[in-house]
């Protein structure tokens, strides 16, 4: 299934390896921060409603 | 539609509430096309198009190289839209968009700088040139990095909004001159367009068409981590309003 990328293999696989880390990092980072501050504004929110 | 109601139903999008409810609807379905089409592009380009008679395989750098350096420089334009709105309209979420927009935009330079020096080095025979697109991209990187830095560095959400938002202007035009820095300055080793109006330029069909689903990818992840990224700086903002009634009410 792999394609024959001959002497530039190297090349090629390094490229798509180093770009997909670079967008699964800002992906995961992005979903990460988000995910964090959604539960402290609900927890927050709570907070404030719960203490008037 | 009458024109007016149509300008005020996009105004109310400036609503953070009103913002969060309609990008919570659309995101599902944003990350689910972004995915289908960079694996689709990706899976097409690598896989299923033919070595370039000249570069060999690693024509199939095209795939990322392309995509990310024209989000690189498009990122520019829509922070600069939601930049200007900010500064004449002061729409809060429009400041937080272009907020959100910088990291992205600083990963696709990083990209495309990453894969140009990979295919770089067995095609010209070095990782790096000062050419004048490359040297460009390196700067419009560096431009990247201050507009983040100063959105960090100023404490008062409006001053560093306002501050970032003329940085942003000065992006702009910078990464409008890098788009035509082969144009310009006809002297470097990068090759001229890939994708142009004129169709003389064109990467062969080919290549063309997994190429146009690879962009449409990029385009599409990147609107769905803009969308989301904003929900995140509009959390933030209540948070730190919510944090300041708080200390208030102690």
């Amino acid at each position: 299934m792999m394609p024959d990328l001959g002497k530039y293999a190297d090349t090629v696989l390094s490229a798509y390896a180093a770009s997909i880390l670079l967008l699964a990092a800002l992906v995961a980072l992005s979903l990460w921060r988000g995910r964090r501050l959604r539960r402290d504004m609900q927890d927050m929110e709570q907070r404030m409603r719960r203490d008037g | 539609m009458t024109q007016p109601a149509m300008n005020s139903s996009l105004w109310s999008y400036a609503n953070p509430r009103k913002f969060l409810a309609t990008t919570e609807r659309l995101m599902p379905f944003l990350w689910t096309v972004a995915l289908i089409c960079l694996v689709t592009g990706l899976v097409w380009g690598f896989f299923f198009t033919p070595d370039d008679y000249r570069q060999g395989s690693t024509v199939k750098i095209i795939y990322l190289h392309v995509p990310s350096a024209l989000m690189a420089i498009n990122a520019w334009m829509m922070m600069l839209v939601a930049s200007l709105i900010w500064l004449v309209r002061r729409h809060h979420v429009s400041a937080l968009a272009a907020r959100a927009a910088g990291p992205v935009g600083a990963v696709m330079t990083v990209i495309a700088l990453v894969t140009g020096a990979i295919w770089g080095q067995p095609m010209w025979g070095t990782w790096w040139a000062w050419d004048p697109r490359l040297t460009s991209f390196l700067i419009l990187f560096l431009f990247y990095l201050g507009y983040i830095a100063l959105w960090e560095a100023i404490e008062d959400p409006d001053t560093a909004a306002d501050l970032t938002g003329v940085l942003c202007l000065v992006g702009s035009v910078f990464a409008l001159l890098s788009r035509y820095a082969v144009n310009f300055w006809n002297q470097g080793l990068h090759q001229g367009a890939s994708l142009s109006m004129d169709a003389e330029e064109n990467v062969a069909d080919v290549f063309y068409l997994p190429l146009l689903v690879c962009i449409a990818g990029f385009v599409l992840l990147f609107i769905a981590l803009v969308f989301y990224r904003t929900g995140t700086e509009i959390r933030a903002r209540r948070i730190r309003a919510l944090q300041a009634r708080e200390r208030a009410g102690a």
